[in-house]
């Protein structure tokens, strides 16, 4: 049988993961909604236990309906396979809690999504681990940070709140020289528009909750590995694990022994997995993954070019226009289009607080949806001055990147004339 | 979810295989070939050490319904089956080996495979030794090189999709229960 076909992306969107099981031939992804699985006998168990056999033991570890979910991402990316959990967040924690030891460095992006920070710095801090930011657009920055004691390079493709986009190649390249994984996370971008792995990143983690799922109705995260990196010399996969009888994950598996020791290890320690519920649900937003970010960032485009023409508006910060410092590493990672997140600066009206000025703005929308989410079909608007860091002065909204003129738009697929006009009209109710 | 041959996209994440060293001894079919039409499989260089890779592809051959005869010089027993020092001294037909050995030790191994009139040599992910590949295929036998076959099993038989992985099989064929 000759078998073989490179199939491109939209097929891997509706069937990667997913071959119509023997007994019921269900064409749409079963939900196995189950806590635990039979085995056939004591044998079969103990050779489950001991990873001698593939097979499921319990949804914490895994479950047939988010493997479908795990597969597919992984095909999509290129990657050599993937373990899904709860969150972006639990994502992100689960890769560093699998590869790093107290007295270990990470040396990361400064221009990430608050929450990222906020684990970075403390919640590692807790397990020892010490977090250097850089500025990601400054090579020498991040060279000058990797200290003996770095076990892993950070950083957002597309970060946060600017939309300043990672030169992928010059920063997996110092990785590789220090030999040690690059990871990314994509979340902004999804796989379609760039797959971090084909320009030499390690680990690509998702907030699959975003663009993903992209419907905005489940949480869920994701660890893809390239299979590329040679852990035989990193301590953490290639030593004896004592949680796991000294295996040697990196020996025993070779290319999956990361996603492995993710998986039976720290997921299954720490109980971050993702339900089959909401695995189903982010299927069926994969889907449509493609069709749904030519429209996001198609939109995004016309919404960046309204604003940057706008007199109410002082800066617009998005990696599509040519005005952005990236622009050019935009098209040359993101070819598509660099996402649909992006933020503005509102002018002050005359004699009143920015702040004020903000909040009004986000007020006066009547089709933007003013919460905490990025990556819905619908339009999202956030004010972080008012809302989610209105306690700081606006000093220190400034050293956070984020003014307290700072507005940041989520693009959704609506009718796009109908996004410009409730701008439009938002600004002229001030 | 279900599982089966499909039409599968070609792996080439994880080989240091040249494109053409990869069409020869990492061809599909050849492999999907060994895995359905081999039974008794001779493992060279099974470890008695549980938590080696040799001792983990073993058990899962075994209980995929694989006849397994460990080939290890220095051991009695392995996965209570009777161990042999080489291949040599199996009393009985082989149909595939499968090398955890060294690279260097490989041509003396597809040597004496050939000797025994196996139908199949597999030589283990990260183990390449191309001349000793060369021979194989030249005497006639079905040949890989720088595979796992207990990732390529598992690739086909769904085991791999379970643990996450990809497996680069696309169907939407239903395979009938009867079968």
């Amino acid at each position: 049988m000759e078998a073989e076909r490179n199939f491109g992306f939209d097929t891997r969107m509706i069937h990667a993961g997913h071959i119509p099981d023997t007994q019921t031939g269900a064409r749409a992804v079963p939900i196995y909604q189950t806590s635990s699985f039979v085995f056939y006998d004591a044998d079969h168990a103990a050779e489950l236990f001991d990873l001698k056999q593939y097979g499921h033991i319990y949804s914490r570890i895994s479950n047939p309906t988010v493997a479908v979910f795990e597969e597919r991402l992984a095909a999509l990316e290129g990657a050599t396979g993937a373990v899904a959990v709860s969150s972006g967040m639990a994502a992100q924690l689960a890769v560093f809690m699998t590869l790093l030891e107290p007295g270990d460095e990470v040396v990361s992006s400064a221009h990430l999504y608050g929450g990222t920070v906020t684990q970075l710095t403390h919640t590692l801090k807790k397990m020892g681990i010490a977090v250097s930011y850089v500025d990601p657009t400054d090579i020498g920055a991040w060279e000058a940070a990797i200290t003996p004691r770095t076990k892993a390079l950070y950083g957002e493709l597309i970060g946060n709140p600017r939309g300043s986009i990672l030169d992928l190649e010059k920063v997996s390249a110092l990785a590789a020289t220090h030999r040690i994984p690059l990871i990314i996370d994509n979340t902004m971008a999804t796989p379609y528009l760039c797959r971090p792995m084909e320009f030499g990143a390690t680990i690509v983690v998702y907030s699959a909750t975003k663009f993903i799922g992209g419907h905005g109705n489940s949480l869920g995260g994701l660890v893809l590995d390239s299979g590329k990196f040679d852990y035989s010399r990193y301590p953490a996969i290639a030593e004896p694990s004592p949680k796991y009888h000294n295996l040697r994950f990196f020996d025993t598996f070779g290319h999956y022994g990361f996603l492995m020791k993710v998986r039976v290890e720290t997921v299954r320690d720490t109980g971050c997995c993702l339900s089959p519920m909401n695995a189903f649900l982010l299927i069926q937003g994969v889907e449509t993954l493609s069709l749904r970010m030519d429209r996001h960032v198609d939109n995004a485009l016309q919404v960046a070019k309204f604003l940057e023409g706008h007199p109410q508006v002082a800066w617009v910060s998005y990696a599509g226009l040519p005005s952005h410092p990236q622009h050019a590493l935009a098209q040359k990672y993101l070819p598509r289009g660099p996402g649909a997140v992006l933020s503005f600066g509102i002018k002050a009206k005359s004699g009143e607080d920015l702040r004020l000025t903000g909040k009004h703005f986000i007020e006066n929308l009547k089709l933007f949806s003013h919460l905490a989410n990025i990556g819905d079909v619908r339009s999202l608007v956030i004010h972080p001055a008012s809302t989610t860091h209105q306690q700081l002065t606006d000093e220190e909204l400034r050293e956070c990147g984020v003014g307290p003129e700072l507005i940041r738009l989520s693009i959704g697929i609506e009718t796009v004339e109908d996004l410009l006009w409730d701008l439009d009209q938002a600004f002229h109710a001030l | 979810m279900g599982s089966g041959s499909g039409i599968s996209c070609p792996i080439t994440l994880n080989s240091s295989l040249t494109k053409e060293q990869q069409a020869l001894y990492q061809n599909p079919a050849v492999i999907q070939k060994i895995l359905n039409e081999c039974k008794t499989i001779a493992i060279v260089g099974l470890s008695t050490d549980r938590q080696k890779a040799s001792f983990f592809v073993a058990s899962y051959l075994r209980s995929a319904g694989y006849r397994i005869i460990p080939v290890n010089p220095k051991a009695a027993q392995i996965l209570d089956e009777p161990c042999y020092p080489n291949l040599a001294s199996i009393p009985e037909p082989v149909d595939l080996v499968d090398i955890f050995r060294p690279a260097y030790e490989c041509l003396d191994i597809v040597q004496e495979a050939i000797a025994c009139k196996v139908k199949a040599v597999w030589l283990q992910l990260k183990i390449v030794h191309e001349e000793a590949a060369e021979l194989a295929r030249k005497a006639g036998l079905l040949t890989v090189m720088d595979c796992c076959v207990k990732m390529e099993h598992g690739r086909y038989c769904g085991g791999l999709h379970e643990a996450g992985m990809n497996t680069e099989i696309i169907s939407a064929k239903r395979n009938h229960r009867f079968i």
